[in-house]
């Protein structure tokens, strides 16, 4: 099992057990954590996963793609050059076994 | 005045009766309860599941080794945390407007302040001889993807019925397990009635380097089987296709049943007004199942797409609330076709004048189309950058020269953000 944590604005946690292979979106979306919405269903069309990655799990992610890149610029709250990242485009496992995220305050 | 019977919606005495929980009931209930509305709310879906999301459907559920499980609309937590009635298994059977009741499967009849209709679609049926054969499947739901994803892995011969979107997915990633696929439309190209004839023409051409037996202007005249099992599809020409797993894709019509029967207005859906209210006041209907005034055609329309469903809800939800306005959301789409990842922003008309920006050759290009000297849609091919910016700029009323639009040095990102343009 993978270990995420989703932050909320208010200071709320949300602390979720996950199967590897679990994308950061579905972990979120299946558990009804509030502030993901995934509406394209993980087809990096939507941006509406935005997560922001705490810093001290930058260095064991995975590359930013291409298509993420450019849906990460249209993100409803603002970019961050070094966190943001698209949740259904992360995924739990091999190597990242722990996750905390903060969750934007608007995703649409 | 609302008598006590009848209390307004948006008083914690109201009752909003949602039918259906697919993306546009689903969505209503967030955003009624994210509105501050404090009422009570039930919602009936006939499914026997918890509410799920269909994109995924048609794409990464299709995939071997694809996580069983489809992904949730709401999770079960969410019923609780918003103190939602949630029936999902029982069907309405019946509404009663002038008691403002509904009658439910599960032997309930529930009075409405406000009664809401999210019914979705059905699959269009196919009517040719054999259509009852084994094998034959269509693609709407949970319990649809299920039967074809375990068919899929052990079909050699996939014939799809249907160049739409939902035929085109799936018959890419039949393809991608290993499936001969044959792709029988009746029209002259692919999504014909979606996307500008520019565009249809590239995705055409993208399907059959991909191996794809594309074969245009041929309808399905009858199939034939042994056993009770299809063996082959029969062409309008003739021609016969082997197949062991036919998808029938032949676009979908809108559910109006109970609608019809509580005698609302309804013509290629169900008829609503500007603010989503059908012809009586007190029943909202939205998603795959409205027929709505789109102000960007100047016409009616029915869409069926997650923006439409979303977007109506949220638009109902503020109407329930008591807020004015016409909905007049920019349309937007996307589907994943193998290496395709098409997305749409605004509705595409024939007769649109289309410029290309970038180069196909690229396999990542978007397509311009003007109406009347206006922009009025961008068709993109893997180029996300392109849609997000083509959706600030039609949302906004903006347009550009068509010259602007293909010329590679023009950053449409940038101008797309820039907060005071020039006027044009
Ligand atoms: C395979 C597939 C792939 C798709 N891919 C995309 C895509 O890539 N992008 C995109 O934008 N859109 C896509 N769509 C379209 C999108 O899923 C629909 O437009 C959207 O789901 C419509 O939402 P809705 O709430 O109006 O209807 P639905 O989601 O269909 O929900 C309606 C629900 O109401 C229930 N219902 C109907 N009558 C009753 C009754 N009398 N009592 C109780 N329940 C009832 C139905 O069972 C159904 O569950 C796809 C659709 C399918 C089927
Ligand atoms: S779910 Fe849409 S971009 Fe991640």
């Amino acid at each position: 099992m993978s270990t995420i944590t989703f932050h909320h604005g208010d200071g709320a946690v949300d602390t979720l057990d996950v199967a590897p292979g679990t994308s950061v979106m579905r972990a979120a979306v299946s558990n009804g954590v509030r502030g993901i919405v995934g509406e394209c269903g993980g087809q990096a069309m939507c941006a509406t996963c935005h997560v922001y990655v705490r810093p001290g799990y930058l260095a064991v992610l995975p590359e930013i793609g291409d298509d993420e890149d450019e849906m990460l610029d249209c993100t409803a709250d603002p970019r961050d050059p070094r966190r943001s990242r698209l949740g259904c485009q992360v995924t739990l496992g091999e190597g990242l076994d722990t996750l905390e995220v903060d969750v934007p305050g608007s995703q649409v | 005045m609302p008598t006590p019977a009848h209390p307004a919606p948006g008083h914690p005495g109201g009752h909003v009766v949602v039918v259906g929980n697919g993306q546009a009931g689903m969505q209503l209930i967030d955003s009624l309860r994210a509105g501050g509305y404090a009422g009570a709310i039930t919602v009936f879906g006939e499914e026997p599941h918890a509410p799920y999301q269909r994109p995924p459907l048609s794409k990464d559920y299709l995939a071997a080794g694809a996580d069983p499980e489809p992904l949730p609309l709401r999770a079960a937590r969410f019923f609780l945390e918003h103190d939602v009635d949630a029936r999902h298994g029982v069907a309405v059977t019946a509404v009663d407007r002038h008691a403002r009741t509904v009658a439910a499967a599960d032997g309930t009849t529930l009075r409405y302040t406000t009664l809401v209709l999210a019914t979705g679609a059905r699959n269009r049926p196919l009517a040719v001889p054999g259509s009852g054969l084994a094998g034959i499947h269509g693609l709407r739901t949970l319990d649809d993807a299920e039967r074809v994803h375990a068919h899929l892995g052990r079909a050699a011969n996939v014939v799809v019925i249907g160049a739409g979107f939902i035929g085109l997915e799936f018959a890419a990633a039949a393809a991608a397990r290993g499936a001969n696929v044959t792709v029988l439309e009746y029209g002259p190209r692919p999504l014909g009635r979606a996307v500008s004839a520019t565009m249809s023409g590239h995705i055409a051409a993208a399907h059959v380097r991909d191996g794809i037996d594309l074969r245009l202007g041929d309808g399905i005249a009858a199939f034939v089987g042994t056993d009770g099992h299809v063996t082959a599809a029969v062409a309008g020409s003739g021609a016969e296709y082997p197949a062991d797993l036919v998808m029938v894709g032949v676009g979908v019509l809108p559910r109006t049943e109970l609608a019809l029967a509580a005698g609302l207005e309804v013509d290629n859906g169900i008829v609503v007004d500007g603010a989503l209210r059908t012809s009586d006041p007190n029943i909202f209907a939205l998603g795959d199942c409205a027929n709505f005034p789109q102000p960007r055609l100047g016409a009616r329309a029915r869409l069926e797409s997650v923006q439409n469903a979303t977007d109506q809800a949220r638009h109902a939800a503020a109407a329930i609330l008591g807020e004015t306005g016409e909905y007049d959301e920019l349309p937007w789409f996307w589907s994943h076709q193998g290496t395709l990842k098409l997305q749409i922003a605004g509705l595409s008309q024939p007769g649109d004048g289309t410029v290309l920006r970038g180069d196909p050759a690229t396999g990542k290009f978007s397509v311009f189309c003007f109406r009347d000297g206006r922009l009025a849609a961008v068709e993109s091919v893997n180029a996300p950058a392109d849609h997000m910016a083509a959706r600030r700029a039609l949302a906004a009323g903006r347009t550009l020269d068509p010259d602007q639009a293909a010329d590679p040095t023009f950053d449409f990102k940038a101008w797309s953000r820039d907060p005071a343009p020039a006027a044009v």
